[in-house]
This record gives C-alpha cells, structure tokens and sequence, in this order.
C-alpha cells in the first residue's frame, strides 16, 4: 500500500518539509553565536600577532585597545571613513570579489598569486601610553601548496623590524606546510628585518639560517619538507612589502612623524 | 526486547563486527581526521550521534517510507542530522569545526550511517536501532581513536596537543615520522589492526576467493616452507 503514487509523494513532501525545518531552525538560531565565533577567532590571531592576548580578558575587550584604520593602497594614507562601510565589519577579502572595490593584479606583478587585490585595506595600529605608534597590524595573504594562506604580520614602529606572524587559514598539509603554525617557527620571525637598501630582503630560505651569515637578519629558517609553502610565504612577503603593497604606507607614516 | 538484544547490538559492532575492521566501512574520515586526537574525538561523537539518530528517526517512520524511494528519504534524513551537527559545531566549538572543515559535511557520505540505516532500522523497533546506532558509533570511535593516538603520537610527538616525545624541531630528541602525519598512513594502520582482530578472531578470516591452480608455475606461497 506504500508505494501508490499520492503516498509517495505525500511522503516525500513531509519528510522535506519536516528537514527543512529543522535545518533552516538551527542555521537561524546559532547564526549569531557562530558570527561571534568568526569574528572572535580573527581578533584572537590580531592579538597575538601583536603580542598582547592575555586569556584572562575577554577578547573584545581586549580588541578595544586597537586603532582599527582604513589604507588606501595607490596612497598610502590612512584614513577612518570609507564609502558606507562600519569598519569593525569592512571585509578587504568580500571586497576583492567586487571588481568597483577592488583591482586585479597584473599577472607579472602578481608574485603572491591572490589575483584581485583591495583598493582599501583595513590595518590595526597598537599605540603606547602617549599615544605614540607601537606596533602596525597588517593582513597578508598568498598562495602556498594547497591553497591561498591567510594571515597577519606584526611590524615595530621602525617599519622595518617583524615583530610577528600569525596565520588564521591555510590548506597546508599537516605536519609539514602547517608547520606554519608552529610557535617556535613564528617566534623566530621576531626582531627580522625586512628592507635592505629600499628592497624587500626578508625571505624564508632553504634549511636553517646560519648563525655565521652577516645576512641572516632577513632570513629565516625554511620549513622542513615544505618548500612550496615556504617560497609562498616569502612570495608574501615580497608582494605585501613591496609598492604594491604596505610600502606606501609606511612611507607616508615616516613622513608624518 | 529482551536486554540481551539491546546488549548485543551494542557490543556486537565494538570488536566483532566492527563497522571499520569487519566490513571496511567508513574509511574516507579515518583517513582524513586522524592525525590529531582532540579532532578526531569530535569526529566520532558527530559520527556516532549522526548514525544513532538517523536509525532512530528512520525506524520511526520506517512504516510509512515507501519502497521506491527509500534511498532517498534516508538520505534526506541524514543530510538534515549532518548539516544540524555541523552547525552547533561551527556555533559551540569553532576551532574543531575549522579543523575538520568539510569532513563534518562528508558524514552524509559516510557508508556505515547509509548502512546502518538500510541493514538495520528499516526493518527494527526505534529504541533498538538507536542502540545500534550507538554500537556502531562507537565501534568506528573505537577503531578512529587508535589510529589518531599512534599517529599523533609518533608523527607529531603530542596527545591532545600536549607534548610526550619532545620533537627534534622544537629542541627535543625525538625524530617525528612524517609519514604518519599524512593520510596513507592511516591505511598501513587500518590495516595492522585488522590483522590483530583477524589473527585474535579466527571467525572473521575470510576465505580465499580462489586458490592456485596445481599445474600452476607460480609457487604457491601458503605452502611454502621456509628455508632460510
């Protein structure tokens, strides 16, 4: 009796009707806690990017202390309105897709691989007690093995000196890529310079960086059995810190001061 | 019901009919999300309460689903359950969830729920296909979380991201075995655990499929003797 063709249908339509309420009424009802979540995990990468998480208090608290900016990149100026965006919520990678906010990158140029690149950026500024620059917070990103990495690099107020890196997505492969992760990779970025004579030098090489090499200040050791995701981060590097990038910038702010 | 039944669905699946081991059920996700032990403990609580409901609200309704399409209802449920699951994921323990990012949607594909549900509850009592489901959640965390402990452990040189074998790269003296940090590694793994339950539980070898013809030039290695 099952299979006549109305209880078949009437079936079919029940059961959807039914999952689909249960599916739209979860997405709905944890759609802001899993905003929150997203929104959290980046500032958390922020934060420990420029050194300053403390667990014990709560991350937006925390956040609050960072100066967030928007960056025109033609320029280099810094700036705190833009068209009708809230800038807790501009989204530089949402704004990549849109071809009025954003300009592909000749491919050339195009080093890091990441296509599109944003007319503004948003960067974070840390300012010590008289508000003075301390730190800038700059978003990077770039094509590794698998896929492109996304994260930030921490710079002292000498535009020059890395004071930290932090990745908050990638596709690298476990154990080897994702090696970027590693707390002690990173650490060893700290204090890293990165122009020599007005040109990006700062590069991750190919096994450990000598402690001999009068260069090694813009070296940094490669990550072992990760070559591809190595060159994508030095890739980065190049692209980000070039005129293409955050050099107009940290320009600018030099003049400023 | 009798108690004995619900016992034996439940412990069945742990070892001797073990969905991974006995029937190579579900092997895609304990390839992919073993390499770390916390990661791979979500995978099998998503798991197991994905093929314990399914069974239960699929035998609920098993009555009423008519034959002809049947696959598809079942799977309609399933997908529901998966997509439920990885939202309180993604809202209640966001770094997992960023961990096994497709792998939580790929439980829909996962042969053991599909299995369960068309072997066992369309043709039992809800209660009792839900402590089915159960038994064999657990049966594949069983198998899941001994590969994720030798491979994070050897690979990685951590439990749970806690250090036990101090790795080489961080100053330590042990040399982590890459190997076991990439997916394959899971096979060779898989595979020396069958040949423990196989060589333990005598019931469960199989027979030859054929057997080598006596005129054959190959030698035949079952009967070779070893001189060495």
């Amino acid at each position: 009796m099952n299979d006549s063709i109305i209880k078949t249908i009437a079936v079919a339509f029940s059961v959807c009707l039914v999952c689909s309420l249960v599916v739209s009424s979860s997405a709905v009802s944890l759609r802001d806690l899993q905003k929150e979540n997203k929104l959290n995990d980046r500032r958390l990468k922020v934060l420990q990017v420029a050194n300053i998480y403390d667990p014990s208090i709560s991350i937006s608290e925390q956040f609050s202390q960072l100066e967030s900016k928007y960056i025109d990149f033609e320029s280099g100026r810094i700036f705190n309105e833009y068209q009708n965006f809230n800038i807790e919520e501009y989204d530089q990678i949402v704004a990549t897709k849109d071809p009025n906010l954003s300009t592909s990158v000749p491919a050339s140029e195009d080093i890091a691989i990441i296509k599109n690149r944003e007319n503004v950026g948003k960067i974070y500024i840390l300012r010590d007690d008289i508000n003075k620059i301390e730190k800038l917070i700059l978003p990077i990103r770039g094509y590794g093995l698998w896929g492109t990495l996304y994260g930030y690099i921490a710079v002292e107020n000498d535009f020059n000196t890395v004071s930290g890196i932090e990745f908050y997505e990638h596709k690298e492969t476990p154990g080897l890529g994702a090696e970027v992760d590693n707390p002690k990779w990173k650490s060893s970025w700290k204090g890293k310079k990165i122009y020599n004579n007005n040109e990006v030098a700062l590069e991750v090489i190919k096994g450990k960086v000598e402690s001999s090499d009068t260069n090694g200040i813009y070296k940094i050791d490669g990550l072992s059995g990760a070559t591809l995701t190595s060159r994508g981060v030095t890739n980065m590097v190049a692209y980000w810190f070039s005129d293409s990038g955050y050099a107009n910038l940290f320009r600018e702010l030099d003049y400023e001061s | 019901m009798s108690l004995k039944q619900y016992q034996e669905v439940i412990i069945n699946p742990l070892i001797k009919e073990n969905p991974i081991t006995l029937q190579i059920l579900g092997i895609c996700s304990a390839l992919a999300v073993t390499n770390n032990l916390s990661v791979t403990l979500v995978m099998c609580v998503a798991v197991t309460s994905v093929v314990s409901f399914s069974n239960l609200f699929i035998s609920l309704i098993r009555n009423y689903i008519p034959s002809s399409i049947r696959i598809i209802v079942q799977m309609t449920i399933i997908a529901s359950l998966v997509i439920v699951v990885d939202e309180l994921l993604k809202a209640y323990d966001y770094e997992t969830s960023k961990k096994l990012s497709v792998f939580v949607g790929l439980i829909i594909t996962n042969c053991i729920v599909m299995g369960r549900a068309e072997a066992f509850a369309m043709k039992q009592k809800p209660l009792v296909s839900f402590f089915d489901g159960l038994g064999n959640g657990i049966g594949y965390s069983i198998i899941l979380i001994g590969v994720a402990f030798i491979r994070e452990l050897f690979g990685a040189g951590t439990l749970f991201g806690y250090e036990i074998l101090p790795l080489v790269s961080n100053g330590g003296w042990y040399m982590g075995n890459n190997l076991l940090l990439l997916p394959p590694s899971s096979f060779i793994i898989i595979g020396l655990f069958i040949w423990l339950i196989r060589s333990l539980q005598k019931d469960q070898i199989e027979e030859d499929d054929f057997e080598v013809s006596k005129h054959s030039t190959m030698p035949d290695l079952s009967k070779r003797e070893l001189n060495v």
